[in-house]
Order: C-alpha cells, then sequence, then structure tokens
C-alpha cells in the first residue's frame, strides 16, 4: 500500500508555493526561480480502478461546484463530457481483447495532464491568465481569464471548458490550493482503492514501475507508464495495461504535443504578421518618397472642362 | 451652394498649386451620400476591429483592450464588430460590385503598373470608374471578409463552440489571424492610395471631384458622364449640366 498523505494540520500554515516558483506566465514573461521547486505527480493506475466516482464527487465537493442533473443514454459515463463544473470525468470503454478475447473494462479518469510544456499556456493571449508553477502545476487564473477558448485549441488532450456563465475557463488545478498546504488532491484523498496516488514526480515513477512489474507477472505484457515526452512529459500519468495502446482508453492520445497548427499561429504567424504589415507601410513610405504625390495639373482640368462642354459625339455612351 | 464656393471647396489643396493659372474647374459626384456614410461606418468597423483584433494577436498589443474596457470585453465585441464590418462591405458590395467587373483595358493596365507607380499616369489606358487596383482591392477586401467571418465564427466560442471540432478550430484560428494580416495590409494600400493621389479624399469625405481629377484618373469614366444625356452628375462653372 502506498502510505496515504497525513492528514493536515489544523494549525495555518503558509503557503509552500506561490506567484514567485512560477516558471511561465502566459502572454508574459516571468523570471523563473532560482531553485526549481521538487516535481509533483498525481499517478493514475487505471488497472485499480473500480469506477466507483468517489474522485469525481470529491472534485466537486472541493472546488464547490454543482454539476447539472444529467440524463441517460445508456452509458456509465456521468456527465457524458467533462464541463466547465466536472473537471475529472470517469471514462468508461468496454473493450474486447483481440488476443484473449476477453471482454476488458477500461475506466480511465480524464482531466488535466499538467503538462511540462502547456499547450494551453502557449495559445492564451492573455497576460496571467495561465501559470505554471515549478512544481509542475499548471494553473487558471480566473481573473485574469478572458474566456477566448484559445487554451481549448492549444490543448493535446480537449480538457479546458469555457463556462456559459462567466465565460471562463476552467480545468483541474491538481487541487494547487491543497497542494500548497501540504495535502494531496481531493481525488486521490478520496480514492477507496488507491488508483488514485500523488507525491513528487520521482516517488511516482518508482512507484508506477512496482505495479507495471505486477502487471507484467499477471500477463499484461505490455503495461507501462503513461509519461508522454511529446509534452515533456506530464505531471498526471497513467498506468495502463496495455500502455502499447493507449487510445483504446476513451482516446488517450498516441504521442500528444502541441498541434503544429497552434505552434504556427503562436511562432511564426505572429513574426510573419508584424514583418509583413511593416514591409507594407515601409514600402508605401518609399514609393511616396521617391515618386511624390499624383497631382491633378491646370492642364487636367482644362481638358476635362472641354470634355464637359463638347461632349464627344457618335460614341455610344 | 454656389459654383463657386464648390470649386474652391474641392480644389483647394488638391489640384492647384500657388501660381497656377486659375482654372474654373468642372465638378464631378463621384459617390453618393448615402455611399459615403456606408464607406465610412464600414471603415469606422474596420479600426475598431483591427484594434480589438490586435489586442489579442500578440501579448505586446494587449494593451489595447483598454480601449474597449478589459479583455473580456475585448473578446466579446470583437466578434461584433465583425458582423457590423460584414454588413457595411455587403452594403458596398451590392453598390459596387457591377462597376468593379473585370474588363479587358485592366489586363493591359496590370502589365504597365510601373508606369502607373511612376506617376505618368496620362501613359495608362484610360481608366473607367475604377482602376485595376481598385478593383483588386475591392474584390480582395470581398474575400477576405468572408473567409474573416467565416472563420471568425468557428472561433466564436461563446455561441459557436459546441458546433465544430477542436482541430477545426485550430485550422480557423490560423486562417483568421492570417487573413487579418493581409486585411491591413490592403488597408494599408488603400488609404496609402486615396493619400498619394491628390484629390481622392474629397470623392469620399465631400463626395465630389474635380473634373481634372476625373480627366487624369478616369478619363473613360468623365467621358461616359459627359456623353450620357440624362446625367447632371458632372457640372461646368456655368453652372448648367453638361449636355
Amino acid at each position: 500500500m502506498f502510505p496515504p498523505l497525513p492528514n493536515p494540520t489544523t494549525a495555518p500554515t503558509p503557503p509552500r508555493f506561490g506567484d514567485q516558483d512560477l516558471i511561465r506566465r502566459s502572454a508574459s514573461t516571468v523570471t523563473p526561480p532560482a531553485k526549481r521547486q521538487t516535481e509533483v505527480a498525481k499517478l493514475i493506475d487505471v488497472s485499480k480502478c473500480i469506477g466507483c466516482k468517489a474522485c469525481q464527487s470529491a472534485c466537486l465537493q472541493w472546488n464547490d461546484m454543482v454539476e447539472e442533473v444529467g440524463v441517460n443514454v445508456g452509458v456509465y459515463d456521468n456527465p457524458h463530457d467533462l464541463t466547465p463544473a466536472s473537471f475529472t470525468l470517469m471514462r468508461f470503454t468496454e473493450w474486447e481483447n483481440p488476443e484473449t478475447k476477453n471482454l476488458e473494462w477500461l475506466i480511465r479518469k480524464d482531466g488535466c495532464m499538467h503538462c511540462e510544456d502547456p499547450g494551453c499556456l502557449k495559445a492564451c493571449p492573455a497576460p496571467g491568465a495561465i501559470v505554471q508553477y515549478s512544481n509542475g502545476i499548471v494553473d487558471f487564473v480566473h481573473d485574469n481569464c478572458i474566456g477566448c477558448g484559445y487554451c481549448v485549441k492549444g490543448c493535446p488532450f480537449d480538457i479546458p471548458r469555457i463556462s456559459k456563465v462567466d465565460n471562463k475557463a476552467y480545468k483541474c488545478t491538481l487541487c494547487s490550493d491543497r497542494v500548497a498546504v501540504g495535502q494531496g488532491p481531493a481525488c486521490a484523498k478520496a480514492c477507496p482503492t488507491q488508483a488514485i496516488v500523488f507525491g513528487t514526480k520521482d516517488d511516482m515513477k518508482q512507484w508506477a514501475d512496482g505495479r507495471i512489474k505486477d502487471l507484467k507477472s499477471r500477463g499484461f505484457k505490455n503495461a507501462g507508464l503513461y509519461d508522454p515526452p511529446g509534452v515533456g512529459g506530464t505531471h498526471v500519468m497513467y498506468v495502463l495495461h496495455h500502455a502499447d495502446k493507449p487510445e483504446i482508453y476513451a482516446g488517450l492520445p498516441n504521442n500528444p504535443r502541441i498541434s503544429p497548427l497552434v505552434e504556427i499561429w503562436k511562432g511564426v504567424a505572429k513574426y510573419a504578421g508584424f514583418a509583413a504589415i511593416g514591409a507594407m507601410a515601409a514600402v508605401t513610405v518609399v514609393h511616396g518618397i521617391f515618386s511624390g504625390a499624383s497631382r491633378v495639373s491646370p492642364h487636367d482640368e482644362e481638358k476635362a472642362k472641354e470634355m464637359a462642354e463638347k461632349p464627344p459625339a457618335g460614341e455610344n455612351a | 451652394m454656389s459654383v463657386t464656393n464648390e470649386r474652391r471647396e474641392v480644389v483647394k489643396g488638391d489640384a492647384l498649386e500657388k501660381g497656377d493659372p486659375v482654372v474654373e474647374p468642372v465638378v464631378v459626384v463621384r459617390y453618393s451620400t448615402a455611399a459615403r456614410i456606408n464607406h465610412w461606418l464600414t471603415a469606422g468597423g474596420f479600426v475598431l476591429l483591427a484594434l480589438s483584433g490586435f489586442a489579442l494577436f500578440h501579448p505586446s498589443l494587449y494593451w489595447l483592450t483598454g480601449l474597449f474596457g478589459g479583455g473580456q470585453w475585448t473578446r466579446t465585441i470583437h466578434p461584433w464588430f465583425g458582423v457590423f464590418l460584414f454588413l457595411g462591405f455587403t452594403g458596398l458590395f451590392l453598390r459596387f460590385w457591377r462597376v468593379n467587373l473585370w474588363s479587358p483595358a485592366d489586363g493591359s493596365w496590370l502589365k504597365n503598373i510601373h508606369t502607373f507607380l511612376a506617376g505618368d499616369e496620362d501613359k495608362m489606358p484610360e481608366v473607367g470608374r475604377f482602376n485595376f487596383a481598385q478593383k483588386a482591392v475591392f474584390w480582395w477586401m470581398g474575400i477576405l471578409i468572408l473567409i474573416m467571418i467565416g472563420t471568425g465564427v468557428v472561433i466564436w466560442e461563446q455561441y459557436f463552440g459546441a458546433y465544430t471540432t477542436v482541430e477545426q478550430k485550430r485550422v480557423a484560428v490560423l486562417v483568421h489571424s492570417l487573413g487579418a494580416i493581409v486585411m491591413v495590409c490592403i488597408l494599408i494600400v488603400h488609404i496609402y492610395g486615396a493619400v498619394w493621389a491628390r484629390g481622392t479624399m474629397t470623392a469620399m469625405v465631400k463626395g465630389k471631384v474635380s473634373g481634372g481629377w476625373a480627366f487624369k484618373h478616369h478619363r473613360m469614366w468623365l467621358r461616359q458622364l459627359a456623353r450620357s444625356e440624362k446625367t447632371n452628375h458632372v457640372r461646368t462653372p456655368t453652372g448648367t449640366p453638361a449636355e
């Protein structure tokens, strides 16, 4: 058993990280702290999940959110997708293993992966609306959010949701407010099977190794850790029994990365755009200087008068 | 309004230099009042659209959101400016699409564009109501506005976020930002052209140009106006419509 985090003290404690620990800030630059905090991570062991949705309830409760009463369309997913209130969601997949012909019930807890290279932060146009702390947590600062939805386009995992109530983006915070005072995320606290554990990223990788060895000994020869390098690794990781094909887990991306479209949009397009506008302005200035204004001469006026008084006859108007 | 006053207004600072012999010029009506209101509303929409769009284009221009009441307001109002521009340009399009149709003379005009840019417009083929460059601005603006409103709706998260996939939104937002750049470049050419060819501003401000201006830049158009019996668009200094 993974040792659970100790219960918090009742005495007020100063937060363990804050603005001084930012390593990235959307649409602005920060001076990164001299010393990076120990990276944290949440490990979700899909093979141990029983689909009870305690994590979803704990998430709603801790974040003081209320999900709308939904409708049953014959699947276990409830709600049907991530919402501005539900930062996490159990996604259920019934998968027939072609090798064993067994039906496997794959249950993945979806939510923000807290990428080391966050696409949402890259896409965000509002200074300080998305921040990344040196412990790896990517957080939305709602006071600065303008609700444009660029983070939705930047995210390789389709996680952020824009609220129709206040037009701001919402997603899992990795319970940054709890972590700041030495507690683990609410979902990890509520998980009855320890399918969700929380700790330093190194500890989580080590713990995952043990789990993977165990799974392999039970015949899951492709068991492995999902810590995708395309986004620099993540601070939410999965242990998957079929790590060779993550897409069977309700479309978990096989090799997630920030879309090249987003890279172009947020990279070369900006510079090319400014360059094009600047060049166009420069061309007109240069032309203006060297060619001079095009002026109407008195001769033109005379000719026009002639034409008006004696319109050329014979031609059709 | 007397003809003399009109002359002074139209020609002042444009056609006459100090010391030039004073020629009582012909006054030519170029744009109706409705067309000018339509144009300037569209132009105002463009400026607001560009300012609010640039605010979200690059962090160094985010301060422009202050003009619109902050980031949330800028995000809210930018698409509505877009709708406004779209409607405004639709009005201009319905007004002017016929006179902007391609004519064979445009081809030979384009071949001699260097002569035009050098200021030797007399050596150019005669031009009707609009020259090739003006037509190009008209059509490219029209095409780009269609592209911008199309992609703009796709990324209008507040009302249309649910109707497209994330990948479609990514394509739309990239095309939208590139289209905006091209539109601003065309706008620069449009404004420069109006300033460079002196006497052009009065066309859109007062609706009238001097006969000399029409003779120099749009001779075929002036010829047609003068020939037309019904028109009273050309007024000679004696105040009678050309016959």
